[in-house]
């Protein structure tokens, strides 16, 4: 701006030239200069987010190898973990028959074990939760006992259902069922109590069943709710499913590390605790994403 | 004389908790005819939500009865359809849903599917929101939600439409143009609408009658005010009009002179 006006001031005749060469460099120059800096910023943004862990992860790793690198180290530093336990990384599907399997296949078989408790556990523990939401009887005579056996560990539960069902897999089943249910019945039951009156009114004036107003306004509106509760849930089933699996023996993620551990194989241990911890967050984003589009957004992420 | 369209009949409240007991309302009595526009105007806590709630059948009074066409009102139904004030989108639903959701019930035996679809379009397009229909509440204006929210309520055909402080919420702005199209609305379709206000110029620009409540507790009505402007009528016009500035007075001189909000120093 300033240059044109000044050519214009200057004479009209030396404007002429003037503003054909600034015109041909400012039609060039924009979709340049952003483009670079765009691809230059969004490098920054991914290194921003990319670099921290990738330096602490780095630091840690090292810390590591220095300290179990002398002879006598009762843990193998990463280097070794790595070399010791390379087959294992390398090939997760050989099935050598018997429980002698490879990483996916012990954690599809936890996974599967999980699916199915956790399933039972959302299913009972929405409608229970719904129940106690609905009714105060119901929460009067329930909410004492659920406060109390909430806080059984899951591992305290195992003999009692290995009594009750006779079989190692229905047991395991169960724990999971036990374990995750509680905070799903007490999370449904606490978005059922905390519907807004205006909905309640609104389903009366327009008078909506009973039945209606349950999936019409009870169940989404506690949507929220319940992916809190089926989030924590998830997390304490894979908390439970390693340790009942460690005692109940056969193919899964927990009796692989226990059967490592009595044959001496701690860098297979070591990779599989790696395994275990990534498979859960993984469990956790997904609940939480199904919540996210389930819930129109309205449950946090 | 026939029977009258909408009564209310001596009616009090009385809200218990244990061993108090306060009188909300008493001796409540008035008649509204079909097709008028009533506005109720008091001070907070004066119990003008509660008689509106009576009205709309989500609570019982404790004497008398609301008679409307004949019938006594003793549950909430779609033939008195409720603009809340905050709303009360479910926020899980569309635009579209919301409207649907009052339409499928209230016309799911009466109606075909497509007559249905029209009718929610048709009254989406009455408050200007068919162009959002796909849009949920969260992703809309307050004034677009109130919108909504009357678009609910007009679907529904109610006998009465009840407002309960349907503009409180939005800003002064929003609000004119929202009872600007609420009085187009009810020049082109004639509800009998009950509504609830705080705003002496709504209640004036609006009302065919002003109802001015006493002050709570043991609140009843105080006066009745006829608002004699002709129809329809324009903001800016009757900004100089001398009747306005008549009925204006008289709600005002109601309100702040001998009604002003005692003093509750004992209370």
């Amino acid at each position: 701006m300033p240059a044109a006006s000044k050519a214009v001031a200057v004479s009209p005749a030396a404007a002429v030239p003037v503003p054909g060469a600034t015109a041909e460099i400012v039609t060039f120059r924009p979709p340049l200069r952003p483009v670079l800096e765009r691809v230059g910023e969004m490098a920054r943004h991914v290194a921003g987010i990319v670099l921290p862990p990738l330096i602490v992860i780095g630091l840690s790793l090292l810390v590591w190898q220095l300290l179990c690198s002398e002879p006598g180290a009762r843990l193998p530093p990463p280097t070794k973990v790595v070399s010791d336990a390379w087959d294992f990384i390398v090939d997760p599907f050989y099935d050598n028959g018997g429980i002698d399997k490879g990483a996916f296949w012990q954690i599809t078989k936890s996974l599967g074990r999980v699916g199915i408790g956790f399933s039972f556990a959302a299913v009972v523990g929405v409608a229970l939760g719904v129940l106690i939401g609905q009714s105060t009887w119901a929460m009067r005579g329930l909410d004492p006992i659920f406060q109390v056996l909430r806080t059984v560990p899951p591992l305290a539960w195992l003999p009692l259902s290995l009594a009750g069902f006779r079989h190692s897999d229905p047991s395991a089943l169960f724990v999971i069922f036990i374990t995750s249910i509680w905070p799903i019945i007490i999370n449904t039951s606490v978005g059922v109590r905390n519907i807004p009156q205006d909905y309640r009114n609104v389903a009366a004036v327009i008078r909506l069943s009973w039945w209606e107003v349950f999936w019409k306004i009870t169940l989404p509106a506690t949507v929220p709710y319940i992916f809190t509760g089926l989030r924590i849930g998830v997390g304490l089933s894979w908390l439970a499913i390693v340790a009942a699996e460690m005692l109940i023996g056969g193919v899964g993620i927990g009796f692989f590390i226990w059967d490592a551990w009595n044959s001496s194989r701690i860098s297979d241990i070591i990779v599989a605790l790696a395994y275990i911890g990534i498979v859960g967050f993984l469990l956790d984003k997904l609940i939480a994403t199904i919540g996210h589009f389930v819930s129109h957004g309205v449950a946090a992420q | 004389m026939t029977q009258p369209y909408l009564k209310f009949e001596q009616i009090g409240m009385r809200f218990r908790r244990g061993q108090m007991s306060t009188e909300v309302l008493r001796d409540i009595d008035l008649i509204i005819n079909k097709g008028e526009f009533v506005s109720l105007i008091g001070h907070s806590g004066c119990g003008k939500s509660t008689l509106l709630n009576i009205l709309g059948g989500l609570l019982q009074s404790t004497t008398g009865e609301v008679f409307l066409e004949g019938k006594v009102v003793d549950e909430p139904g779609p033939d008195r359809a409720i603009v809340f004030q905050n709303h009360s989108l479910l926020p899980w639903l569309t635009v579209y849903g919301n409207v649907a959701i009052a339409v499928d019930k209230v016309f799911g035996k009466t109606k075909s599917k497509e007559e249905r679809h029209d009718w929610v379009m048709h009254n989406l397009e009455l408050v200007q929101m068919a162009q959002a229909k796909d849009k949920r509440p969260h992703e809309v204006s307050g004034g677009m939600k109130q919108r909504v929210g009357i678009a609910r309520a007009l679907a529904m055909q109610p006998k009465v439409l009840l407002m309960d402080e349907p503009f409180g919420a939005l800003d002064a702005l929003t609000r004119a143009h929202l009872q600007d199209s609420v009085m187009e609305i009810h020049a082109r379709l004639g509800n009998t609408v009950m509504m609830i206000t705080h705003d002496v110029d709504e209640a004036v620009l609006l009302s065919d009658r002003v109802v001015m409540m006493t002050n709570g507790p043991s609140a009843t009505i105080g006066e009745i005010l006829e608002i004699g402007l002709p129809r329809p009528r324009r903001r800016l016009e009757l900004a100089t009009d001398a009747e306005y500035a008549r009925c204006r007075a008289a709600v005002l001189e109601f309100l702040y002179a001998r009604h002003r909000v005692p003093v509750r120093a004992a209370a």
